[in-house]
């Protein structure tokens, strides 16, 4: 199968996720997407390592895992906090940081 | 040699004296009420007696050799300025240190009771010994800047003691007003000095009188001019005169010695020390004897309007110092004798001040003469004092101002030509107008029925003699005002002594002297006469009547403080109010207008930042989207 | 190596300052004693430093040199000349006056937050300012200066915005507005200005390639380095411009009667008397020496613009009403005096205008730190609020009037002798310039004597009736401030020897002779 394809779900899976930041506003559903945007450019990233036959961008896909692990306990417990002291999770209650 | 070494250590005596007294009982604080003015008088009286001995000191030497110099130290030194802190004791100055030690010492005897009731006699003693210092380190400065030290000094002592009494508004603005007028002409003696520096490059006197012949008269002619404004500021003289009268608001005791007999005479010491460029500066000199000419008519009808006893006489005082003006202004055949009035009338006029102070005392400090009459009979001592004080001021024949006067009188006329004739008339008809006030004031105070009446609160005045330590300094001046101007006349005394500083010249009147001196005596007869008649025939209204239009328009100073107030005060205060007006709106609003705009610009900028992450992360992506289109653009081109 | 005396005279008060800030909320007192400590600390190592100095030997002495950034060529360079020694000692010598003055003019307003240390930052604050001040005029590296030039505006914002004056002109309201307005105000012109400046530092750089005075001033008079005309001027304007908002001259001057007005008296004094005289510093020691043919260029337009201020702040000062912005305007006119004094470029024009720096600072000190004991004692400003004080207060009323007099230039007071040198030195080469300029003694005598009289004299007013006189702290910050002007104004020549070679270097660099007597160039 042509390494092509990859790309093209690569692009889906981007063009899902960026929608999904852009239109919900449930913070654990946007959070859900950022997570899949990383996802797509990861696969981008492999599917590239594997066109161009060098390994760096596995490498970098390594790295962006670790950074996405890390998102995802510091969002999370952002998420949460949040939502105990509104009780509600959506991202537009949360406009105060504006002049 | 010893000798030298000790007239070294006397000379800044002179001026440590009364400069230690007034430091002494201005920060000494209450402990000193008791003592402060015995140690003030004793100070200034430490200061005669240095004078005293310096000046015997002074006649044991040969002509030549009479003049000290003393450089103490360095006080400004910067590259191509030297201005030091030096003395000059001559002739000249010995004549002033000792007429201001000598007078400031009785002054200070007299105030001893004057001020007696007064919770801050400690104060006032302090401000006198102040200005005492200031006085001796005018007359002693050996440079035009060190002078202006001086010169200052004596200013801020005459603004402390004219608003002595602060808390009444009067005093208070009289004392900023003498102030600022006398800045004006402080204004003349900078450029004057400044101008000496970049012309001679020194403004010590010795230099610059020294080489006045190496520049050219408009130089000159400059430097004299700004000397005048200086002399009519401190001298009250035309146009800056206004000060004076109401500098009378001070205890009398300063008026008698400030603004009679020593400060307001500075003018005159400015302009004979200065002789030698007004010598080479013939426009100089003819502006000098306008002012002179002109001032002292102007003081003259001031003070036959006037119905406040010592504003009276601070018109006479401004015609007085007119008449040594305009004969410092006639050059080497004045200059003595603008000395000698100086000194003559030092004695009669701080005689006649006091007077008036010890008629007040006894009267409940009332001053309008109105509310005077027949005092004769109260106060003896007072009465004589003041009525030799009187005769020695009109001229009378053989009293100290006949000598001086005349001798004005008679140079003014030897001025020669058109010029001649006008100022010796003018001269006369001063004298006609003198004898004609002075007669006045000593009518309505002395003769005549009792006038006055019991004041708001129905206190009658109980006109009483003054205590002793009043009347002892009256009765000494009232001896200089006799004997002085004779003792200095008989066998040129006085013109030989000066002479060597000053220089002189015999003028040659268009008549004989004898001439002059009868014409004297007829103006001064005339004058008395008159007075007589108007005041001493009739009874005096209590009120004054309305009087003609030169009479009301000299009660008030000739609408020369009407002028003042309408152009200065008011253009001013309307200038000051709108430069606020402007700064604030335009100069301000200039730079505040930039930053408002950019104010607003943020403010709309700011309704991007609306707190939504959603809308961040639209324009997050629309800006990739539009960064990735331009990379792919401009590669594509 | 020697000890670094210039260095330890700037590092002991911003030790101070951190010291200060650290002590615990409840110790206050102790805090304005520590503060006091390293001030008078500072002030002997000044004293050594001035001691130091050798009038007679190199321009630039006590040099410290380090690299600091070395990839841009910026160097931590250190040195004094005569006019730096005299403005160290200036700076030096007040601060212990200021926060003496100072004294209760921090203290936390609500105990209950029992975290809040206003009286630990007001004098860690001052500290912090006299650290920088002192530092930027032994500053021989252009970057360096520039970046204490900027930091020395965070303490002043905080100190204006942050410990107003309690006794204000209107509301309660009204009072923190215009107090965070007149912060504001100050920052913005003052950043401005250092805007521009940095463009002009930069370019110098670029220029030049170094940014050491010396270097540079050492290659332009060997004629290593050429400037083309114009670079020069523009170089000159972007640091003039900067120098000329601080200064200020007019008509840049806006910002100042806001600052003096809202901050507390201390805070005040140090605008006008310490960091003000920055901006003055650096015209002296920057533009004439790194842009000689530029400063002679602009120097009709600038001459213009300080007789301007003179008249100006003079006039404005009379038609004030608040007893700060009036001393405000009257310092307005004074650092007219000063530029001047700087650009008559006569020796003693420059000798003038440094003592000026001086003794302004100590006379408008005085005024200023009285006025302020005047009004924490009545809670207002407004001169119309007053009336016969000086019967009620005489000491406080008599030292008024010492400052007062100052303040107008009287013979035997310092600041007659450098306004005296500034008028003779501006005479002699622009007699009219002189002349009009002689015409300010005049109008400092009508704005000083007004306030007096308005103030201090006439019948007692009722709010006034029970004022106290001064208390000995108040008059231990008076007094030697006195004292200070009547030595300075009888013997000058301690300052004078030491700034005199420092002038005449600058105008050796600027390529001036003194014009000489008339009488004399006959000959």
């Amino acid at each position: 199968m042509s390494p092509v394809n990859y790309l093209y779900l690569a692009v889906l899976l981007f063009t899902i996720g960026a929608v999904g930041v852009l239109i919900r506003r449930n913070a654990i559903v946007v959070f859900m997407c950022v997570e899949l945007m990383l996802n797509a450019c990861n696969l981008a990233l492999v599917a590239f390592s594997r066109m161009h036959g060098n390994l760096d961008g596995q490498i970098i896909a390594f790295f962006t895992m670790v950074v996405a692990a890390a998102e995802v306990v510091v969002g999370l417990a952002i998420i949460v906090s949040l939502f105990r002291s509104r009780h509600s999770a959506s991202v537009d209650d949360a406009s105060l940081m504006k002049l | 040699m010893d000798n030298l070494i000790a007239l070294l250590v006397a000379a800044p005596l002179l001026v440590a004296a009364p400069l230690l007294g007034a430091v002494v009982l201005l920060c000494g604080g209450r402990r000193l009420d008791r003592a402060g003015h015995w140690l003030g008088t004793a100070l200034a009286a430490a200061s005669f007696a240095v004078g005293a001995v310096l000046f015997v000191d002074m006649l044991g030497r040969d002509v030549d050799d009479r003049a000290l110099h003393q450089h103490l130290f360095s006080w400004i030194p910067v590259e191509g300025f030297q201005a030091d802190i030096a003395f000059q004791l001559d002739q000249l100055s010995m004549t002033f240190v000792l007429l201001i030690t000598g007078v400031g010492t009785l002054i200070h005897v007299y105030s001893i009771g004057y001020m007696e009731h007064d919770e801050r006699r400690r104060r006032f003693f302090g401000y006198l010994n102040l200005f005492l210092a200031a006085m001796l380190l005018l007359v002693l400065a050996d440079n035009y800047l060190l002078l202006y030290f001086g010169w200052e000094g004596v200013g801020l002592a005459s603004y402390l003691l004219i608003g002595f009494w602060q808390h009444k508004p009067s005093a208070a603005t009289a004392a900023k007003k003498a102030f600022l007028v006398n800045r004006v002409g402080d204004i003349g003696l900078s450029i004057a000095i400044m101008l000496m520096f970049t012309t001679f490059g020194t403004f010590a006197f010795g230099p610059v009188l020294g080489s006045v012949g190496e520049t050219g008269e408009g130089t000159l002619t400059a430097i004299g001019l700004m000397l005048l404004l200086a002399a009519c500021g401190k001298s009250a003289q035309v146009p800056l005169q206004s000060w004076l009268g109401d500098a009378m608001e001070g205890p009398t005791p300063v008026s008698a010695l400030i603004h009679a007999a020593t400060m307001v005479t500075a003018g005159v010491y400015l302009i004979v020390r200065s002789g030698a460029i007004f010598n080479a500066a013939p426009d100089a000199q003819l502006a000098v004897v306008v002012v002179g000419a002109v001032t002292l008519i102007f003081g003259a009808v001031v003070g036959c309007a006037k119905d406040d006893i010592k504003k009276a006489l601070a018109g006479s005082t401004m015609s007085q110092i007119g008449y040594m003006i305009l004969a410092a202004g006639l050059g080497p055949i004045g200059y003595v004798f603008a000395i000698m009035h100086l000194v003559t009338h030092g004695f009669f006029k701080a005689g006649l001040f006091l007077g008036a102070g010890s008629v007040m005392h006894g009267m409940n400090d009332e001053v309008d003469m109105r509310k005077y009459g027949g005092l004769r009979k109260y106060m003896p001592v007072t009465f004589v004092t003041f009525g030799l004080g009187y005769l020695a001021i009109i001229g009378f024949p053989g009293l100290s101002g006949f000598f001086s006067k005349d001798k004005i009188i008679e140079a003014a006329f030897a001025k020669g030509g058109t010029e001649g004739w006008i100022l010796g008339s003018v001269a006369l008809l001063g004298a006609a107008i003198t004898a004609f006030y002075m007669t006045r004031v000593m009518v309505l105070t002395f003769f005549g029925e009792k006038r006055w009446q019991p004041d708001a609160e129905g206190h009658e005045p109980h006109p009483h003699e003054s205590p002793k330590s009043m009347t002892i300094p009256m009765i000494v001046l009232a001896f200089g005002s006799v004997f002085a101007g004779g003792f200095f006349s008989i066998g040129d005394r006085f013109l030989n002594w000066l002479e060597p500083v000053t220089g002189a010249e015999h003028g040659h009147p268009p008549m004989s002297a004898a001439t002059v001196t009868g014409l004297t005596v007829v103006a001064l007869a005339v004058g008395v006469t008159i007075a007589w008649v108007m005041y001493g025939r009739r009874p005096v209204p209590v009120t004054a009547p309305r009087g003609s239009l030169l009479t009301r328009a000299a009660r008030r100073d000739l609408l020369q403080d009407d002028f003042n107030h309408v152009v200065l005060v008011r253009g001013g205060e309307h200038l000051t109010r709108s430069l606020v007006y402007v700064d604030h709106t335009l100069v301000d609003g200039v730079v505040n207008g930039t930053a408002a705009s950019v104010g607003g610009l943020s403010g709309r900028l700011r309704k991007l930042q609306n707190g939504y992450v959603r809308s961040y992360a639209v324009s997050m992506f629309g800006g990739t989207a539009v960064l990735i289109a331009a990379t792919l653009l401009m590669r594509g081109v | 190596m020697s000890f670094p005396l210039l260095t330890a005279t700037a590092a002991v008060p911003a030790i101070g300052a951190i010291v200060t800030a650290a002590v615990p909320a409840a110790r206050r007192t102790a805090a304005k004693w520590v503060a006091l400590f390293f001030s008078l600390v500072t002030l002997a190592l000044a004293a050594v430093v001035f001691v130091r100095f050798d009038p007679g030997g190199d321009r630039y002495q006590l040099t410290e040199n380090r690299s600091w950034i070395a990839d841009f060529g910026v160097r931590y360079e250190l040195g004094v000349d005569g006019i730096g020694v005299a403005l160290i000692a200036l700076t030096a010598l007040l601060i212990p006056f200021v926060i003496l003055a100072g004294w209760n003019d921090a203290e936390p307003q609500e105990t209950g937050s029992s975290r809040w240390r206003p009286t630990q930052g007001f004098f860690a604050l001052i500290l912090m300012v006299e650290a920088m001040v002192i530092l930027s005029f032994e500053a021989t590296d252009v970057f360096l200066f520039y970046i204490l030039f900027e930091a020395m505006l965070i303490p002043m914002y905080f100190l204006i915005g942050g410990f107003g004056d309690r006794a204000h002109a209107g509301t309660d309201q009204n009072a923190a507005a215009q107090r965070s307005y007149a912060a504001v105000k100050f920052l913005l012109y003052n950043l401005v200005g250092g805007l521009i400046m940095l463009a002009a530092v930069i370019g110098l750089y670029a220029v030049a390639g170094s940014f050491s005075l010396t270097e540079i001033a050492a290659a332009r008079a060997s004629g290593e380095l050429e400037m083309a005309t114009n670079t020069e001027r523009w170089l000159f304007l972007g640091f003039f411009f900067a120098f000329a908002i601080k200064a200020p001259l007019w008509p840049l001057h806006t910002w100042l009667p806001n600052a003096m007005g809202e901050a507390t008296a201390p805070v005040a004094v140090l605008i006008t008397a310490v960091v003000d005289k920055v901006g003055t510093f650096a015209m002296l020691r920057f533009c004439l020496q790194l842009f000689p043919g530029a400063s002679e260029w602009a120097t009709p337009v600038i001459l213009v613009l300080a007789l301007i201020s003179i008249v100006y702040g003079a006039l404005l000062a009379v038609g004030q009403r608040d007893i700060k912005r009036l001393i405000a305007y009257a310092s307005i006119s004074h650092f007219g005096f000063i530029v001047l004094g700087i650009f008559a470029m006569t020796s003693q024009g420059q000798s003038g205008a440094t003592l000026y720096m001086v003794n302004h600072g100590i006379s408008t000190a005085a005024l200023m730190l009285v006025a302020g004991f005047l009004i924490t004692r009545r809670g207002s400003r407004l001169i119309a609020d007053y009336g016969g004080v000086q019967k009620v207060a005489p000491v406080l009323a008599g030292t008024f009037l010492i400052g007062g007099l100052a303040t107008l230039s009287l013979p035997g007071l310092a600041p007659f002798v450098s306004e005296f040198l500034v008028l003779v030195g501006t005479f002699s080469r622009y007699p009219a310039a002189g002349i009009i300029a002689t015409s300010g003694i005049v109008l400092a005598a009508l704005y000083t004597l007004v306030l007096y009289q308005r103030t201090m004299t006439g019948p007692v007013k009722e709010e006034v009736a029970g004022m106290p006189d001064l208390k000995a702290r108040e008059l231990a910050v008076i007094t030697p401030l006195i004292a200070l002007l009547i030595l300075l104004g009888v013997f000058p020549k301690p300052l004078t020897e030491v700034v005199n070679p420092a002038v005449e270097h600058t105008l050796s660099d600027v390529q001036k002779t003194d014009p000489r007597p008339d009488v004399e160039a006959a000959k």
